[in-house]
C-alpha cells in the first residue's frame, strides 16, 4: 500500500495505480477527455494534469504512478489555469457548431469547458474543416470535430482487434481514421459501434433513423411496428437520469405506444425463437458429428451478433460453416411480421414498416444487408440505437419517469427469461442449455435458478460443460457425452477462441460470441458512458428481469409453440429454413 | 520495369522478392516496420498499395497503422517519384536564413508544386524539416546529397547538372 496526501487528505491506496485511479477511489473527480478505464493511458488530451509537490511541471495524472509521500494538488490555481488553457487550445480547433451538433447534448468537451467557466475564444487560429465521413451504413464520422483523444483506436484496435482507424498524417493535418484517410468503407470495420460508444465528442455517431421513422409514423398509409431488443430495456432509463440498471420494460412499451406504433412488439420473441431453431441445429450438428461421423461442423457459432458475423467474414472466412445459419433475432422478427403477422392482421407487408431499437449499431448494417429481404420486402426498414430512442421520447414530450407500466401486444411480444438473459455475454448459451438440456433428457436443467453461473460475467473467455445422461429415446446417441461449450465477448477474446479452436488445444461443441463487452448490454448504440460498474448494472437487471418471469425457457413460450403448429411447422423445417435462416459470405 | 538508383533494371517480380527477403530478415525484430517501409521505399522508389498491405498482413499490423507511419514520415512517399528527389529543407535554420526563397525558386524553375514531379519525370520537389546541417543553412538535398548555402540565383545551374547528367546517360545507353 501507498500513503499520499489528495488535496491535503490523506489517503491509502494500492501499489502501481495512477494518480487518476487513485483521486477517483477516493471520489475526487479529476477530469480527463482521453482516459478509458481497462486500458493503458495515452496521456493524450493533458486535461487530467495535477501538481505534484517538488515536480517542475504539471503532471498528467492518468499515466503518473502514485508514489510514497506523494502530495497532490488536483484544484490549485496552476491547475486550473493550465487545464482551462488546454480546453481552449482544444477548442481552438474543433470545428463545430454546438447547436446543430449531435453531441450538443452530452458533449464531453463542452461540458467540461462549461464547468472550467471557458467563455472567450482567445485563440482564434486555424481550426479543422469539417470532413464528414458517411460511407457506411451504420456510422458517421466528422474528422472536424475530432479532438483526438484516441479512446477510438483504443477499442478498435485493443478491444475488437480489428484496427480500421490509426491517426494519419501529422502534426496539424493529423486526422484519425483508416489508412490514407479513407472512407470507413474502404476497410474492414465491423460497424460495432464501439468508437461511437466512447468518442467524447460528436466525432462518430450512429447514422441516425430518427427522421425516417418520424416520416413512418407521421403516413397514414403505414403500419409501423417496433420491436425492442433485450438489452433495451436495462439501459434506456439512463437517457432519463435513472441509475445503470433500473428496468424499464414496462413504461418503455408504454412510451413507444404514445410514439403511436402500431404494434409494440419484443425482439425477445424471435430469441426464444431463435434458441428453437439454433439449439435444433446444434443437435443435428451433434448427430451428423457423433453418428454420421461428419467431419468440421462443430463447434456451431452462435450468429446473433452482427458486428461479430462481419468480423468472421473478413477475418476467419474458414469457419463460416459452423457459424449458425440462423438469422439474428431481429432478422427473423422482421421476416416473421411482414409474413405471419401480416397476414394474421390482414395487413398488406408492402405497407408494414419495421423498425427495431437495438442496443447496436451494426444491427444498422444487418438490416440492409442485401439477403435480408426473406418476407419480399426490406424484412427489418429502420434500427434505431437506444439513444436515439430516448431522443424520440424526450422529443415528444414524453415524461418518461412517470408514465406508467403496460405490456407488449400479442402475438409477437410475449417472451420467456431465456429470452431476456440474450443481452448479456453468457446469456445466449445459458438460454440454450436451458431448452437443450430439456430437449435431450426430458428434464428440466438442474441448477439453482437455471443460471450457468460459469459463463456469465465480465470474464473475457469463459468455458462450462455438462454431462447428457439417460437421454430420451430420440437422442440415445447423446448418452454419457459430454457437452463443451465457450462464450466469448469482445472481438480480441473472439479471435483467440477461435485460435485455440482451430489449432486443435480446444475443442467445444458450441460456442457463443458477442461482439461488444459484457454483450449487447454494453453494445455501441447504448447510452454514454458504458464502464464496467454500469456493464455489471445492467446484467444483474437482465437477471432479475428473467428471474420475475415464470416463463423462464425458449421452448414454454406458448405463442412460439403457436407460430409452430399455424406457420412453421418445425425448427428447420421448409418455412423456418426460407425466413429464419441465412448465409455468409467471405469478404 | 522499373530503374534502381544503381541502373540496373529489375522486374517488379524481383524487387518484391527482395523486399520479401528483408521483411523475412526484419520481421520479428521489435520496431520492424520502419526499417522495412525504408527497404521498400529504397526497392520501389515509393510505396505502392500493394507493397504497404503485403507488409501489412506479413507484420500483423493493421493497415490504417502502417498507413499511419507512412503518412507522419516526410521521406516516404506513396505515388511514383522523379528519377532525382529535391528536399528543400525549412527546418528553423533554413527557413530563416532563405529556405523559402530557395523552395520559390525551385518552384519557378520546374513549375511544380511540392509533392509534384516534373512531366520529364525528372524532378520530384519536396520539403524537409532538418537534415542536421544547420550551419550549412539553407540546405537542399537532392537525391542523397546535400547542397550547402543555395541561393536561388544558382538554382537554375545547380538543376541544369543533373538535367546535363541525365542526357549524358541517356546517351551512353
Amino acid at each position: 500500500m501507498v500513503n499520499l496526501k489528495i488535496n491535503g487528505e490523506k489517503i491509502t491506496v494500492e501499489e502501481n495505480i495512477s494518480i487518476l485511479e487513485a483521486a477517483g477511489k477516493n471520489k475526487i473527480n479529476i477530469p480527463t477527455l482521453c482516459y478509458l478505464e481497462g486500458y493503458d493511458a495515452i496521456g493524450a488530451c493533458r486535461v487530467c494534469m495535477v501538481e505534484v509537490k517538488g515536480a517542475k511541471t504539471l503532471t498528467a495524472s492518468c499515466s503518473t504512478p502514485v508514489s510514497e509521500g506523494m502530495e497532490i494538488f488536483t484544484n490549485s490555481e496552476k491547475v486550473r489555469a493550465a487545464r482551462k488553457n488546454v480546453v481552449e487550445l482544444l477548442l481552438s480547433e474543433h470545428s463545430g457548431d454546438c447547436n446543430y451538433c449531435e453531441r450538443s447534448g452530452d458533449c464531453e468537451l463542452r461540458i467540461l469547458a462549461s464547468s472550467l467557466g471557458v467563455r472567450e475564444n482567445y485563440f482564434t487560429g486555424e481550426s479543422l474543416m469539417n470532413n464528414i465521413d458517411d460511407s457506411t451504413p451504420a456510422l458517421v464520422r466528422d474528422s472536424g470535430k475530432c479532438i483526438k483523444c484516441r479512446r477510438c483506436i483504443t477499442v478498435c484496435t485493443g478491444l475488437q482487434k480489428v484496427g480500421a482507424i490509426s491517426p494519419q498524417y501529422r502534426g496539424f493535418k493529423t486526422s484519425i481514421g483508416p489508412a490514407f484517410a479513407a472512407g470507413l468503407d474502404s476497410v474492414p470495420c465491423v460497424q460495432c459501434g464501439q468508437c461511437a460508444a466512447v468518442c467524447p465528442v460528436g466525432a462518430i455517431t450512429e447514422k441516425s433513423h430518427i427522421d425516417q421513422v418520424w416520416n413512418a409514423l407521421d403516413d397514414p398509409e403505414k403500419y409501423v411496428v417496433v420491436q425492442t431488443a433485450p438489452a433495451i430495456r436495462a439501459a434506456l432509463g439512463e437517457c432519463f437520469d435513472y441509475e445503470p440498471g433500473t428496468r424499464v420494460t414496462g413504461k418503455m412499451v408504454t412510451a413507444l405506444r404514445k410514439l403511436k406504433f402500431d404494434a409494440v412488439f419484443d425482439t425477445n420473441f424471435a430469441a426464444d425463437l431463435t434458441i428453437l431453431e439454433e439449439g435444433t441445429e446444434l443437435l443435428m450438428r451433434l448427430k451428423r458429428t457423433l453418428v454420421d461421423k461428419e467431419q468440421y461442423i462443430l463447434p456451431q457459432f452462435t450468429s446473433c451478433s452482427p458486428g461479430w458475423i462481419k468480423f468472421a467474414e473478413y477475418y476467419f472466412p474458414e469457419i463460416l460453416p459452423k457459424i449458425s445459419t440462423c438469422k439474428s433475432p431481429q432478422q427473423m422478427f422482421g421476416a416473421l411480421a411482414k409474413t405471419y403477422y401480416a397476414a394474421k392482421a390482414g395487413i398488406s407487408p408492402d405497407k408494414m414498416v419495421v423498425v427495431s431499437v437495438m442496443p447496436c449499431t451494426a444491427k444498422k448494417f444487418e438490416a440492409q444487408r442485401e439477403e435480408m429481404n426473406d418476407s419480399g420486402e426490406r424484412d427489418v426498414d429502420f434500427v434505431l440505437t437506444t439513444r436515439e430512442l430516448g431522443k424520440m421520447i424526450k422529443s415528444a414530450g414524453i415524461d418518461f419517469q412517470s408514465l406508467e407500466d403496460s405490456e407488449m401486444d400479442s402475438p409477437l411480444g410475449i417472451s420467456s427469461g431465456a429470452a431476456d438473459i440474450f443481452a448479456n455475454t453468457g446469456g445466449v448459451m445459458e438460454a440454450a442449455v436451458r431448452t437443450v438440456y430439456e430437449i435431450v433428457t426430458g428434464r428440466s436443467f438442474p441448477v439453482k435458478d437455471l443460471h450457468v453461473t460459469s459463463v456469465a460475467g465480465l470474464e473475457g473467455v469463459k468455458e462450462a460443460s455438462f454431462k447428457l445422461e439417460n437421454p430420451v429415446d430420440s437422442w440415445k446417441f447423446l448418452d454419457g457425452v459430454e457437452l463443451k461449450v465457450a462464450v466469448a465477448h469482445g472481438l480480441s477474446n473472439a479471435a483467440k477462441v477461435i485460435e485455440a479452436v482451430n489449432s486443435g488445444k480446444a475443442i467445444y461443441h458450441f460456442i457463443e460470441i458477442m461482439t461488444c463487452p459484457g454483450g449487447c448490454i454494453g453494445g455501441g448504440g447504448q447510452p454514454r458512458m458504458t464502464d464496467d460498474k454500469t456493464r455489471m448494472a445492467r446484467i444483474k437487471a437482465i437477471y432479475e428481469e428473467d428471474e420475475s418471469k415464470s416463463l423462464r425457457k425458449s421452448h414454454e413460450n406458448p405463442d412460439v409453440k403457436k407460430l409452430y403448429e399455424e406457420y412453421l411447422k418445425k425448427p428447420l423445417g421448409e418455412k423456418s429454413h426460407k425466413l429464419l435462416h441465412t448465409k455468409y459470405t467471405k469478404r | 520495369m522499373i530503374t534502381e538508383k544503381t541502373g540496373q533494371s529489375q522486374t517488379e517480380e524481383e524487387l518484391f522478392q527482395q523486399l520479401v527477403n528483408a521483411i523475412n530478415e526484419l520481421k520479428d525484430k521489435d520496431g520492424a516496420l520502419i526499417p522495412i517501409l525504408q527497404s521498400a521505399q529504397n526497392l520501389f522508389g515509393y510505396l505502392p498499395e500493394y507493397v504497404l498491405k503485403h507488409i501489412s498482413s506479413t507484420l500483423n499490423i493493421p493497415y490504417s497503422e502502417v498507413a499511419g507511419v507512412v503518412t507522419f514520415y516526410s521521406f516516404f512517399s506513396t505515388t511514383p517519384r522523379g528519377k532525382n528527389l529535391l528536399r528543400v529543407c525549412l527546418g528553423t535554420a533554413c527557413y530563416v536564413r532563405g529556405g523559402k526563397e530557395v523552395l520559390a525558386a525551385i518552384k519557378n524553375e520546374l513549375k511544380i508544386d511540392i509533392g509534384e514531379t516534373t512531366g520529364d519525370k525528372l524532378f520530384t520537389l519536396e520539403i524537409g524539416r532538418c537534415f542536421g546541417a544547420c550551419s550549412l543553412a539553407p540546405v537542399v538535398m537532392i537525391n542523397d546529397e546535400v547542397f550547402q548555402r543555395v541561393k536561388p540565383a544558382r538554382i537554375r545551374d545547380l538543376l541544369n547538372s543533373f538535367r546535363n547528367k541525365d542526357e549524358m546517360e541517356e546517351d551512353h545507353e
